[in-house]
This record gives structure tokens, C-alpha cells and sequence, in this order.
């Protein structure tokens, strides 16, 4: 069950961050230079692999309850952060996440921006532009492969999850060649909200010694219950006034929520 | 300094986003937990959910656009 959770968060995590990543890139691409977007996006990708290579092989020698202690308090941390902006938009009290709009304002951004050569890129702000988004939704992907895998003793695993979602969104991208605005995004990040918060909780207690009746089968218990609590909370802050407004702005931080 | 800075303050977004009080109140929680568990040897499953369930409508508040 854990491993197909697992498997379960970590792919939707991805397709969330990917989703927003590729409409970074399809922007610099589309409104500057494709060769410096696609340079930009290839050397966010390099340095995420270093990262993983370092932090990889570290974590695996934390001992598991301090891994878990910490481990947990940080995806609660990130979790909770997720469910809050989910819950906000589900109830019209946040605007909704809209891959077009976004698109549309970062087009119109660097279309506006000016132009500047580096050696080896032909245009640096569609690089940069292209680098730091995919190295920042990247970061948090990263974070959840190497604190799921590491866990549950299955790095394989939450990575392949990770290479799927990366592999179907860039298809969808290379297909569709344009942003993938149909993609269930809000909906998305409310069930990885949930899922986040769910194993924060479990692996956090269990790092701090406590035991779960159950053990690993609380899980079976705990997920659905944060979403029914959740959706509990959409319908307590369900602002009736005005319906939700849709608008491009992406996250105010780089928690990518 | 001022690139050191903004690494400090990139890691405090990255982490702690939003609002700090989530980020105290579960290192508190966790801090409690381990007492529970270590110290008076009590089954403290129960605290880390209940926390986040009071939590979650104190956070949502604390960021919801004044209307």
C-alpha cells in the first residue's frame, strides 16, 4: 500500500511542478529564443542531478528515526503549506491557478525584456528565465523523490515515479506545443496537499517516537481523513459573495504551491 | 553580504514560506510528541493530527485576503 502511495504522490507532485515548469519554458522559448530556453532548461536539469547525487547518498546514512523526525516536520511544513493555498482556492478566496494566463504573462514579460548575448547563450534572459524556473519547481520535486525514497527504503521506486511524470508532461509539451491548461492543476495540488501532510504526520510522530495503531495500514486512515478534513474546511471558508476568479500569478513563494 | 542574504532568505522561502507560525507550531508539535513518547511514556500518535487540524484554519485565516 505504501509503495503505491508513494508512487501516487511523488508522480503528482511531478506533474504539478512539470505543468509549471514547461509553461516557464514554452514562454522563453516562444517569445525570445528556443536554443537558449532549451540550454537553460538543460543545465537546471545538471544541476539537479548534482544535487540529487550528493544529497542522494547522504540521506540514506541518516539514521531512520532522525531521517524520519526531520524528514516529517519538513513535508508537514511544506504540506500544510499546499492544503492552506488549495483550501484558499477551492473556496474562492484565492484565485484559481490558471497555466494560460500564466503563459501569457510571462510571454508578455520577456517579449519586454531586453536583449542581452553571453558566451555560449544566445540570449540570457530567455536562459535564465528558463533555468531558474525549472531549477526552482525542480528543487521541491527533488526534495519529495529523496525524503519519500529514502523512507520507505524505495529510491528506485520514487524515482521512476518522478521520470514518469517528467516523461508525460514533456510528451503532452512536445504534442500539444502549447501550455497544458487542462491539466486538473488546483485539484492536483489539493490531493498532494493532503498526501503531504499525511505522511508529514506519520513519518514526523513516528520519528519522535510515537507508534501508530496499525503501524504503516494508519496511513489507509489518515489520508482520507485530512482530505475529508480539508474539504470540511472549503466548505467552513467558502466565500459566497463572488465566485472564484481565475488569474496567471504564480505561487508568492518558491514552495511552487 | 547581501548574496549570502539572499541565500538565507531563498532557504527561509523555500522552507518556511508563508507563514512562519505553521513552521513553530509543528517543531513545537514534534518537540511535544518526543516528550509524550520519551519522558511520561504516553501513546502520543493522537497529537501531531489534532495539532494540524487546529492548524490549518488558524494559518488559512492569518492569509486570507482582507475583504
Amino acid at each position: 500500500m505504501t509503495g503505491l502511495a508513494l508512487f501516487l504522490a511523488v508522480f503528482l507532485a511531478c506533474i504539478v511542478e512539470a505543468v509549471e515548469a514547461l509553461t516557464i519554458i514554452l514562454a522563453a522559448g516562444t517569445a525570445r529564443d528556443w536554443r537558449s530556453a532549451l540550454t537553460g532548461m538543460g543545465a537546471a536539469l545538471a544541476t539537479l542531478a548534482v544535487i540529487v547525487a550528493v544529497l542522494g547518498p547522504a540521506i540514506t546514512m541518516i539514521p531512520l528515526t532522525g531521517l524520519r523526525l526531520v524528514v516529517g516536520g519538513l513535508l508537514l511544513i511544506f504540506g500544510i503549506g499546499w492544503l492552506r493555498k488549495a483550501i484558499l482556492r477551492a473556496s474562492g478566496n484565492k484565485a484559481l491557478h490558471d497555466e494560460d494566463a500564466a503563459f501569457a504573462a510571462e510571454e508578455a514579460a520577456a517579449r519586454a525584456a531586453a536583449s542581452e548575448q553571453r558566451p555560449l547563450v544566445g540570449d540570457w534572459y530567455a536562459f535564465t528565465l528558463s533555468f531558474k524556473g525549472v531549477l526552482l519547481e525542480g528543487l521541491e520535486v527533488v526534495f519529495i523523490v529523496l525524503t519519500f525514497g529514502s523512507n520507505q527504503h524505495n529510491m528506485p521506486l520514487a524515482a521512476s515515479a518522478s521520470v514518469a511524470a517528467v516523461a508525460v508532461v514533456a510528451i503532452s509539451g512536445i504534442a500539444v506545443r502549447a501550455p497544458l491548461a487542462r491539466v486538473p492543476e488546483n485539484s492536483m495540488k489539493f490531493v498532494v496537499g493532503a498526501m503531504l501532510t499525511s505522511f508529514g504526520m506519520f513519518w514526523g510522530a513516528e520519528g519522535a517516537g510515537a507508534s501508530w495503531p496499525g503501524g504503516d495500514a494508519a496511513l489507509l486512515v489518515i489520508v482520507p481523513v485530512v482530505l475529508l478534513v480539508a474539504l470540511g474546511y472549503v466548505a467552513v471558508f467558502r466565500r459566497r459573495e463572488q465566485g472564484p476568479r481565475t488569474v496567471g500569478a504564480a505561487a508568492t513563494t518558491s514552495q511552487g504551491v | 553580504m547581501s548574496k549570502i542574504k539572499a541565500f538565507g532568505m531563498f532557504w527561509w522561502d523555500f522552507i518556511v514560506g508563508d507563514d512562519w507560525l505553521v513552521a513553530v507550531a509543528v517543531v513545537l508539535g514534534l518537540a511535544v510528541t518526543y516528550l509524550l513518547a520519551h519522558g511520561v511514556g504516553v501513546a502520543a500518535w493522537w497529537l501531531m493530527p489534532l495539532l494540524v487540524t487546529v492548524l490549518l484554519p488558524i494559518s488559512i485565516r492569518r492569509l486570507m485576503p482582507k475583504r
